[in-house]
């Protein structure tokens, strides 16, 4: 095991890993705990009953400005015009012209001339350089736009069945305003103490919320949250949460090479109103007059092993390839997110050490709300 | 501080052997590299009477987190694998070197035995790696 370098960023709740023992790893220049103990327990923990996640390294823009709403109608292939209710949230990818994917995000409208967006860590630079380049493209210019990033917040997610019940309890009347909150909504949770921005949403396929709030105030929300007895939750258990869930990973289901439309995010590109221009929208245009040539499937391994990254599939249409695979805690099987030749249905064989494996395609998700989707 | 337990035999890439009454030696992955590895979910063990030179990748230990090979610490026969690993390869994590061991082989020269590394020169090894 490597050292982290000693240039790797630590988040406000560094203190509270080591107290509980962490295993901290390199994550995107971030010092980050992959596990306090066993991966499996923290998985289980949040299927069950309630977890929280350090996120603080994800990256949070506020988006300001009389233009705000133009400028990410174009910069977004999902339209925040779908979501012009105060707190709603939206998925979203950021394309390039080509229609490969930059980064996937969520955006909050806050209002007409104010967002909200995250973004992943791993990708900030390059979403920065994107993205205001694009403020200052020469079509756009002279356009009422700011971009702020907000390094001054932490985030902490508190994902399971028991999730917001147990966050209730820890935050108290700190966060009145998001007990109602619908599914993929936030609210702005101010008093004289605490400044939090509460979302239902997660990464999980779990309930729960995202809670963004000053880095001051990140410690002892963390403390109130554990002593109500949520329990931390490494990146490791996030990962095979979120892939039961069928949620992509950006870099590792998707890049700026795969467009949305082979990445199983079709529901997430808003083709309609036909006249909205946005950044990739002829090159997906003609990929779905063509039909795309590959589809991400869910895979469930039959054999004894474990599906990973990489791994060629053959099916009768063709070879394709692991995109994000593990063991499946919840199915107590291995489980993997695979792209495929469009065509591909039913039965596939994966190739692991030199040996062609029996794995069974299927629709994903594997697993939500604390339960396995399949026998 | 990893347990090492001194009657056992060590190899670089973390192996342990235990020398049996009949001059066979039994070998596991060491509670260093259990706890490296975290959740084991799948183990693939050798074949019984397959033969290996010491440094042959012979098995796979499989965690949440990734694949990772196991060496063949001597030149041998194996002669018998814990078939119990299939069911609950979590055994490695709980008993790494008593009930989880892994597989057993007939060395083909004991004096390979004797070069392996002793507790105390594997001790140093793990605390190196940990600073």
């Amino acid at each position: 095991m490597s050292p982290s370098p000693s240039l790797a960023q630590r988040t406000p709740l560094y203190a509270q890993h080591l107290a509980a023992e962490a295993k901290m790893v390199d994550f995107a220049g971030w010092e980050m705990p992959i596990h306090y103990g066993s991966q499996l327990e923290e998985h289980h923990q949040v299927r069950n009953d309630a977890g929280m996640f350090d996120v603080s390294h994800m990256v949070v823009l506020d988006i300001t400005g009389s233009d705000a709403t133009d400028f990410l109608r174009y910069l977004l292939a999902n339209d925040v015009a779908r979501i012009q209710t105060p707190g709603k949230a939206l998925y979203s990818c950021l394309l390039n012209e080509r229609g490969g994917v930059i980064d996937d995000l969520i955006v909050y409208f806050m209002a007409e001339d104010k967002y909200r967006m995250v973004v992943n860590a791993a990708t900030r630079d390059k979403d920065l350089t994107w993205i205001r380049q694009q403020v200052l493209s020469p079509h756009k210019k002279g356009r009422n736009v700011k971009i702020r990033e907000r390094d001054d917040l932490a985030m902490i997610a508190v994902q399971g069945p028991n999730a917001r019940d147990k966050t209730h309890a820890a935050l108290g009347a700190n966060i009145n305003a998001a007990r109602e909150l619908k599914p993929f909504f936030a609210a702005d949770c101010n008093d004289s103490k605490s400044d939090l921005f509460v979302a239902r949403t997660g990464y999980t396929g779990e309930d729960g919320y995202e809670i963004i709030l000053p880095a001051e105030q990140a410690s002892a929300t963390w403390e109130a949250l554990l002593a109500a007895g949520v329990k931390p939750i490494g990146l490791g258990a996030r990962d095979t949460l979120r892939l039961e869930a069928g949620m992509n990973l950006y870099g590792q289901d998707m890049d700026e090479d795969v467009s949305p439309l082979e990445a199983g995010l079709n529901w997430t590109v808003a083709f309609t109103p036909e006249d909205r221009d946005f950044i990739g929208r002829a090159a997906l245009t003609q990929q779905k007059t063509d039909g795309p040539a590959n589809k991400l499937v869910g895979l469930i391994l039959e054999d004894r092993g474990v599906l990973r990254a990489h791994q060629k599939v053959i099916t009768e249409h063709g070879e394709g390839e692991i995109t994000s695979g593990s063991f499946s805690p919840t199915l107590g099987k291995s489980i993997a997110l695979a792209r495929v030749p469009t065509a591909a249905t039913e039965h596939c064989q994966v190739e692991i050490r030199g040996k062609q494996l029996a794995a069974r395609i299927v629709k994903y998700p594997f697993a939500r709300n604390g339960k396995s989707l399949f026998d | 501080m990893s347990n090492v337990p001194t009657e056992l035999k060590y190899t670089k890439s973390h192996e342990w052997v235990r020398t049996e009454t009949d001059g066979s030696i039994t070998v596991g992955i060491t509670d260093h590299a259990q706890e490296l590895l975290g959740d084991m979910v799948f183990i693939e063990l050798p074949e019984t009477e397959a033969n290996y030179t010491a440094g042959d990748e012979c098995a796979v230990v499989e965690s949440v987190k990734a694949a990772s090979d196991v060496y063949s610490p001597i030149t041998g026969e194996v002669i018998a694998i814990n078939e119990e690993l299939a069911d609950a390869p979590e055994t490695v994590n709980e008993d790494a070197f008593d009930t989880g061991w892994m597989f057993k082989m007939q060395p083909e020269d004991a004096g390979e035995i004797d070069e392996l590394m002793s507790a105390e020169a594997y001790a140093e090894l793990i605390a190196e790696e940990e600073h």
